[in-house]
């Protein structure tokens, strides 16, 4: 990596969970529930970067790939149907090619009123030991091809199976992006330090992330809506004293297997009727966090 | 530093996959599957029989369940053993009992060494489908084209030659294959193979070949051995996939529930309980159709052609 290493990232100050500005979510309500589906591609066969393996089988991983793959035949429509359903839109982490590869997917999200957010090119290529030049081009690239495949313009990023180098957040709000969902370290947006521009940390979730939850912690479908489930109760509960900030960040091949999707609608189900939800994309939730905060970024 | 400036390209960037292996098509558009008497979710269960021997290889891999200790794991070998000689014969009379008909993917080595065994499936009418020679079968690129041709002969042969009948099937050990694996299979007479998890349906590889795809995640390994929940949980969970299947099969047509179980798995005296009582809860919903894997890619194929 280029230069010196830092032992804090130095992206943010400390804030303690007590004592804040009070954030009232629009309606009144105590906590902005977004939900982000990962739409993305994964290369059967990539080019190998030196910092970290694509597959860790030989290439064709069939499971590895086919599994992934099942989301763009079958999983994605069965867990966007779900959403729709309760009221829940999507903000999604694209990788970009799926843009080209299966139009279908993505033009199924747009038609959905779903905003669209980079997880680059494809995941399957990392930002590991990219220079300045090359990193520009995957954020020129991400704008470029979701501007040219839904007319949106893109206002967040998730990095590229979470790879990063140290500059990649100054150089998504240089290009005016106006979020990461990189940063794991609080439950309400937060300003984040960059060199221009503005930038808000928008609470994504490792913790209650399906992958997380079904291949990290174990979890049964049913435990998993669970999980959810309690999330939400105490988040709501502490958002009354200042709005707090719940992602569910999903990926089709996890959540929208048979066995899944079931016990997972039930969850959106419940957190509709509750009536402490906004539920919002994540565009919307830094818009309402910036009016009330006058972030000056 | 910077990276390879080929790793900012992407020749394979374009409309579809970017291998050639299969087209896309999104399951929920595709014409309705049509099932025999009007059933809407087929049941496929399929039980992996298989025999790991004590001196295992690691090339291309070390099969998932095989040997763990140093030589001679008598531990692993005769655990898996036990689920050959008693787990596997519950596992017969839970179909029995049930009135189920089901695959049983077989190395060529348990024809070869345990033919009761494969006479005793074939009386009781379920397909068997090819399972690699053994548990040191496996496939993966780096084996040469030339042994992996000869390592599927071999276990078509053998089963063919204990059965009477030639294998339509190929399940992949760990459902791994090199490049050359569809094409091989092809080559050898197979109709279909099991190993791609992407659909819950058939559908046909551009060689021809069809994927009747076993969903991984729905397997009792994953659910039982890696994910380490009980025998219970899992039957919850089929049920769960079973009945919004079901509830699919109103709008989209007929669906498919894939049950991959292992005799030294599920058939444990305190887990097969469990997975008597799910057999019974699903023959007891309406439209479910348990039937092999060869007679749902049938049953597929007329209603393509319907």
């Amino acid at each position: 990596m280029d230069g010196a290493r830092k032992a804090d990232p130095e992206l943010y100050d400390f804030q303690a969970y007590r004592g804040r500005p009070k954030i009232v979510w629009p309606g009144g309500k105590t906590v902005a529930v977004w939900v982000a589906p990962n739409l993305e591609y994964y290369e059967i066969d990539p080019p190998a970067n030196p910092f970290r393996k694509s597959w860790t089988k030989p290439h064709p991983d069939v499971v590895g790939y086919s599994h992934r793959d099942h989301s763009n035949r079958v999983s994605h429509w069965r867990m966007a149907e779900a959403m729709s359903k309760h009221g829940f839109p999507g903000s999604v982490s694209l990788s970009v090619a799926l843009c080209q590869h299966h139009p279908e997917v993505v033009e199924d999200g747009a038609k959905r009123g779903w905003e669209f957010f980079s997880h680059g090119i494809y995941n399957t290529r990392y930002t590991y030991g990219m220079d300045e030049a090359q990193e520009r081009a995957i954020i020129e690239d991400s704008i470029r091809t979701v501007a040219a495949a839904t007319g949106q313009k893109i206002r967040g990023w998730l990095a590229p199976a979470l790879t990063h180098t140290p500059r990649t957040l100054d150089l998504i709000a240089e290009y005016g992006l106006d979020y990461t969902c990189d940063l794991y370290h609080d439950d309400q947006v937060q300003a984040v330090k960059v060199k221009s521009g503005k930038l808000a940390s928008i609470p994504y979730s490792l913790e209650v992330n399906d992958h997380y939850g079904f291949f990290i912690y174990n979890m049964s479908p049913r435990a998993y809506a669970d999980t959810l489930l309690r999330q939400f109760d105490r988040l709501a509960a502490e958002g009354a004293a200042s709005g707090t900030v719940m992602c569910i960040p999903l990926h089709a091949y996890l959540i929208g297997q048979p066995h899944r999707v079931g016990p997972f609608e039930r969850v959106l189900e419940h957190i509709a009727r509750d009536g402490r939800a906004w539920i919002a994309r994540a565009g919307e939730i830094v818009d309402a966090w910036r009016l009330q905060t006058g972030d000056a970024g | 530093m910077s990276l390879d400036p080929t790793y900012l390209e992407y020749p394979k960037r374009r409309r579809g996959y970017d291998h050639d292996l299969y087209p896309w098509s999104a399951l929920r558009d595709r014409k309705p599957v049509r099932w025999p008497d009007g059933k809407t979710v087929a049941i496929w269960v399929c039980v992996d029989l298989e025999w790991f021997p004590l001196d295992p290889a690691d090339k291309p891999f070390r099969a998932p369940g095989h040997m763990q200790t140093p030589y001679p794991d008598y531990r692993h070998y005769t655990a898996r053993e036990y689920g050959t000689r008693v787990g596997f014969y519950r596992l017969l009379d839970a179909f029995a009992k049930a009135g189920v008909t089901v695959s049983v993917a077989a190395n060529g080595a348990i024809a070869e060494r345990y033919p009761q065994i494969i006479a005793d499936i074939g009386a009781a009418g379920h397909e068997i489908i090819a399972h690699s020679t053994d548990m040191n079968g496996t496939i993966a690129s780096g084996l040469a084209e030339a042994d992996e041709r000869a390592l599927i002969a071999k276990t078509a042969q053998t089963l063919e030659k204990a059965t009477g009948v030639r294998p339509r099937g190929w399940l992949s050990i760990a459902r791994s294959q090199s490049w050359n694996t569809p094409n091989l299979l092809k080559e050898a007479g197979f109709t279909y193979c099991c190993d791609w998890v992407n659909d819950e349906l058939p559908y046909r590889f551009n060689n021809g070949l069809i994927n009747l795809p076993l969903n991984h995640e729905l397997s009792d390994r994953q659910i039982i051995t890696v994910q380490q929940q009980s025998a219970d949980s899992y039957g919850e969970q089929m049920l769960d996939a079973f009945d919004w299947l079901a509830g699919e099969a109103k709008t989209y047509g007929g669906r498919m529930l894939p049950l991959n179980v292992t005799p030294y798995i599920m058939a444990l005296p305190y887990r097969i309980g469990a997975f008597e009582t799910l057999l019974g809860a699903l023959a007891a919903r309406p439209g479910a159709w348990f039937a092999p894997g060869g007679a749902i890619v049938d049953a597929w194929l007329k209603s393509e052609a319907g």
